[in-house]
């Protein structure tokens, strides 16, 4: 189990170079030019841009651009972004506090109201509650969380008046919760869908049969035997899930006007701050490696047939 | 029946779960009503995240400038019909349009307290259009003498100070031109021309988070992306001294969530209303909506290096101007947001004047004529040139339809991606035929709409517009020996472009924001910014 750990956490290493390497040719590949951007339609002399650029350090080769990202990248420096003038670290610790609260929430959320209605769909296969929810979820997965979030707004914040239509700059838990409800839409459907498929599947297991006959109590056949195989696809699917959370929260946050990393991220592509980009996308690299990580070791837990030597 | 009973199922369903879902975001939400942690007596309003740290020189875009011209005070500033209002300056005079004299007031100071004297002008114009310090707007100095010096085209500059600008006394100095500008009072209203304290050369970088300025507002706190808070200065004795205690700038990631605060009384003003918005705000805001004119117009560019319009002949672009449909789109399309254009100048600037020509009215009979004349477009086709991340794409369908029907040319949108992509095909002559071509007034004086776009060397004639005649004209104006002469000058140009068409005016800007029921007496000044300074609350 500890080699395999370490064997995970060194394959982390060449995965993190090829994704920063990538991420930075990309936003290279990418036309328009930071520095001239600034200036909009006014104009701007050309010595005056290309000394900018050398100051930042632009206006060298690609390589010797990454090979010194990464140097300073290991000492502990992200570089300084071209129109602000801020490093790029501050600006990221600014972002992530606020998405990281809520991606939990919403996280939180997949996993209790999902998986919960999962098993009481999946109980009962094909019953009104399980179509119920099929439609339900149906519902979620097609409609796009921009339509979701204006609807909650509208209703929430503008009919009944129960709820600020944004959040505020420093907000509480209790005003995060309506956009990690239409954060989560999306993943609570598909939770609930796999959870649903994968009990109703499991329900007619041989080992279901054997501990129904044993003369288990049903709570205990159900919570143990059934839940700790049919969670594993469950599992796979969340484990992926936060790295979406963390990074693809742009339409909600832009519509409560949550000052996170969707939006960062959003303005760093359309100002081409290289830096920024490949910073956040950086940290993103992480959080899903460690992720995926997590949910292999859970797989141990959930099934001892898989075991890591 | 079963299918239509099962949806409504799942419709009710789907409500039921939405309603008890949200519930609970509701309950902390609500304790706390309105303007959240707004002091008393504060406006709020939608200004995001300045591009640069807070330095006047170094600022063009509208959010910095928002909160630079709180900070800050120039020489003179425009009332909203554009005519000038003497702020710092006692008088600023010129006899040749040559040397000007500029008095001080005297008695103002900085936020810090040390006096504003010439010599904080100097210093900080020297400092401003100095190469090394790499300031945006440092070209806007270059009509002082000895621009050159500070300012070479390549090298290091051969001095830090530039020769026509002498302390006369602490309260007046006088600035020299290379040559002369009749309208250069005009140009020093440009937020860029703000003096500096001395505090300010110790640390410029860490002044431009914290700036200390001589302006009607004082600085008090800048949590990055999220707001900027400035606070009325008592001891502000310029004729805009500020009506409420303070501003904040809060940073929207969109102008609908910025919408839906003002609506819902946390925030007091927004400056332009979202397209999702635009249909209802008036009823929303009733008395708070604002919808008035400003001095900025959109062309179309043609860029006259491409294949399409080199050596084009101008009755071609005539023609097409004579094709779109500027009434119906404006009403359509734009949602009213636009004035169909009459001229190359917006009517907010000094010398507009409505042209004695059909060339922007909407006649297709004619425009074909005119084509066919001039020889009609190489290919029978065009494209246009827009970011697509600028909500330009349907009124370039539309100028598109509209030619095509009229004309039977056929046109295509030539979308880029965002601004900046947009702006390297303009730089890099790659234009393939139009581009879309935007420009807001720097100072209400047609010669900023006509010398800085049509001028053959000027640098945002992007479209390499290149006519000797219309050059030699606009030298002439220069030459004037006062404004007035030099304004009428420039109207001669103006009607001489028609024959020319260095590019088709589109429409008028409009500004289309609003305000809350808190706040009251929110005017808008002639580049279309709200004015904050005149702002009451209730």
């Amino acid at each position: 189990m500890g080699r395999y750990v370490a064997r995970r956490l060194l394959q982390m290493i060449p995965v993190f170079i090829g994704s920063t390497l990538l991420v930075f040719l990309m936003m290279y590949a990418l036309p328009g030019d930071p520095v001239r951007a600034l200036a909009g339609e006014q104009h701007v002399d050309a010595t005056q841009i290309a000394q900018i650029k050398a100051d930042l350090g632009l206006d060298q080769p690609i390589w010797q651009q990454y090979l010194n990202y990464l140097g300073n990248l290991f000492q502990g420096d992200l570089g300084n972004q071209i129109g602000t003038q801020r490093p790029v670290a501050e600006v990221i610790a600014d972002a992530y506090p606020i998405t990281i609260r809520l991606a939990i929430f919403a996280f939180v959320f997949t996993v209790v109201a999902g998986i919960s209605l999962g098993i009481v769909a999946g109980l009962k296969a094909d019953s009104i509650r399980d179509r119920g929810l099929l439609g339900l979820t149906l519902v979620l997965i097609s409609m796009p969380s921009f339509v979701l979030g204006f609807l909650v707004q509208y209703f929430f914040a503008f009919q009944l008046g129960i709820a600020k239509p944004n959040v505020s700059l420093d907000p509480t838990n209790g005003e995060l919760i309506m956009p990690a409800i239409v954060l989560a839409s999306l993943s609570l459907a598909y939770v609930a869908r796999l959870t649903r498929t994968s009990v109703a599947e499991n329900l007619r297991a041989d080992y279901m049969r054997t501990a129904v006959a044993k003369g288990l109590p049903r709570r205990r056949v159900i919570g143990v035997h059934l839940m700790r195989n049919s969670l594993i696809p469950v599992v796979t699917f969340l484990g992926t899930d936060i790295g979406a959370l963390m990074g693809g929260a742009i339409v909600t946050e832009g519509i409560f006007n949550i000052k996170g990393v969707g939006q960062l991220v959003f303005e760093a592509l359309a100002k081409r701050e290289g830096a920024t980009v490949v910073g956040v996308v950086t940290l993103l690299v992480i959080v899903y490696l460690v992720c995926s990580l997590l949910v292999d070791l859970l797989y141990a837990v959930l099934d001892p047939r898989i075991r890591y030597a | 029946m079963r299918g239509a009973k099962s949806a409504k199922w799942v419709a009710g369903a789907a409500v039921i779960a939405l309603a008890a879902t949200a519930c609970g975001g509701g309950d902390s939400g609500s304790d706390k009503k309105n303007t959240s942690g707004q002091p008393a007596g504060y406006v709020s309003i939608d200004v995001g995240e300045p591009q640069k740290p807070l330095m006047p020189a170094d600022t063009n875009e509208s959010n910095g400038s928002y909160v630079i011209q709180s900070l800050f005070t120039q020489l003179l500033d425009f009332d909203d019909k554009g005519e000038i209002v003497l702020t710092n300056a006692e008088s600023v005079e010129t006899e040749d349009s040559k040397t000007w004299t500029v008095k001080l007031k005297a008695g103002w100071k900085f936020h810090n307290g040390e006096a504003v004297t010439a010599q904080s002008y100097i210093d900080a114009w020297n400092w401003y259009a100095n190469v090394e310090n790499k300031q945006q707007n440092a070209f806007w100095f270059s009509d002082i003498k000895g621009y050159a010096d500070v300012h070479p085209e390549k090298g290091a500059p051969k001095s830090d100070k530039m020769s026509g600008l002498k302390a006369v006394d602490d309260t007046t100095f006088t600035i020299e031109l290379t040559d002369k500008v009749p309208y250069f009072n005009y140009k020093l209203g440009y937020a860029t021309f703000a003096p500096l304290p001395k505090v300010f050369y110790d640390d410029p970088k860490a002044f431009g988070q914290k700036p200390i300025g001589n302006g009607p507002y004082t600085f008090e706190k800048w949590t990055h992306k999220k707001l900027i808070q400035v606070k009325a200065w008592p001891e502000y004795q310029g004729p805009n001294k500020a009506a409420n205690k303070g501003i904040q700038f809060k940073n929207y990631s969109t102008v609908e969530a910025a919408y839906s605060d003002v609506i819902s009384g946390n925030l007091d003003m927004i400056r332009q209303v979202g397209p999702r918005d635009l249909p209802k705000y008036k009823a929303d805001l009733g008395d708070g909506a604002i919808d008035q004119p400003y001095a900025a117009i959109q062309t179309l560019t043609p860029a006259f290096y491409s294949k399409t319009f080199k050596d084009i002949d101008p009755k071609v672009l005539q023609g097409l101007s004579m094709a779109i449909d500027r009434e119906t789109i404006t009403k359509t399309v734009l949602n009213g947001t636009r004035i169909p254009a009459t001229s190359f100048t917006p009517p907010q600037v000094k010398g507009n004047q409505t042209l004695d020509s059909d060339v922007l009215k909407f006649n297709p009979a004619k425009a074909k004529e005119l084509i066919k004349a001039g020889g009609g477009v190489p290919e029978n086709k065009f494209s246009i040139q827009y970011n697509a991340d600028g909500g330009h794409k349907e009124w370039v369908t539309a100028v598109c339809e509209s030619i095509r029907n009229a004309t039977g040319v056929d046109c295509v949108g030539d979308a880029k991606p965002d601004f900046p992509t947009d702006l390297e095909a303009r730089d890099n002559n790659e234009v393939k035929g139009f581009y879309r071509g935007g420009w807001v007034a720097d100072y209400p004086v047609n010669v900023n709409f006509l010398k800085e776009l049509y001028h053959s060397k000027a640098e945002s004639n992007n479209g390499r517009f290149s006519d000797k005649e219309i050059d030699d004209l606009m030298a002439k104006g220069d030459k004037a020996d006062s404004l007035e002469a030099s304004v009428a000058a420039y109207q001669e140009v103006e009607k001489k472009l028609v024959d020319k068409m260095p590019a088709i005016p589109l429409w008028y800007y409009a500004i289309n924001g609003g305000h809350g029921k808190n706040v009251d007496n929110v005017k808008v000044d002639f580049h279309g910014d709200l004015e904050l300074t005149g702002v009451t609350t209730k």
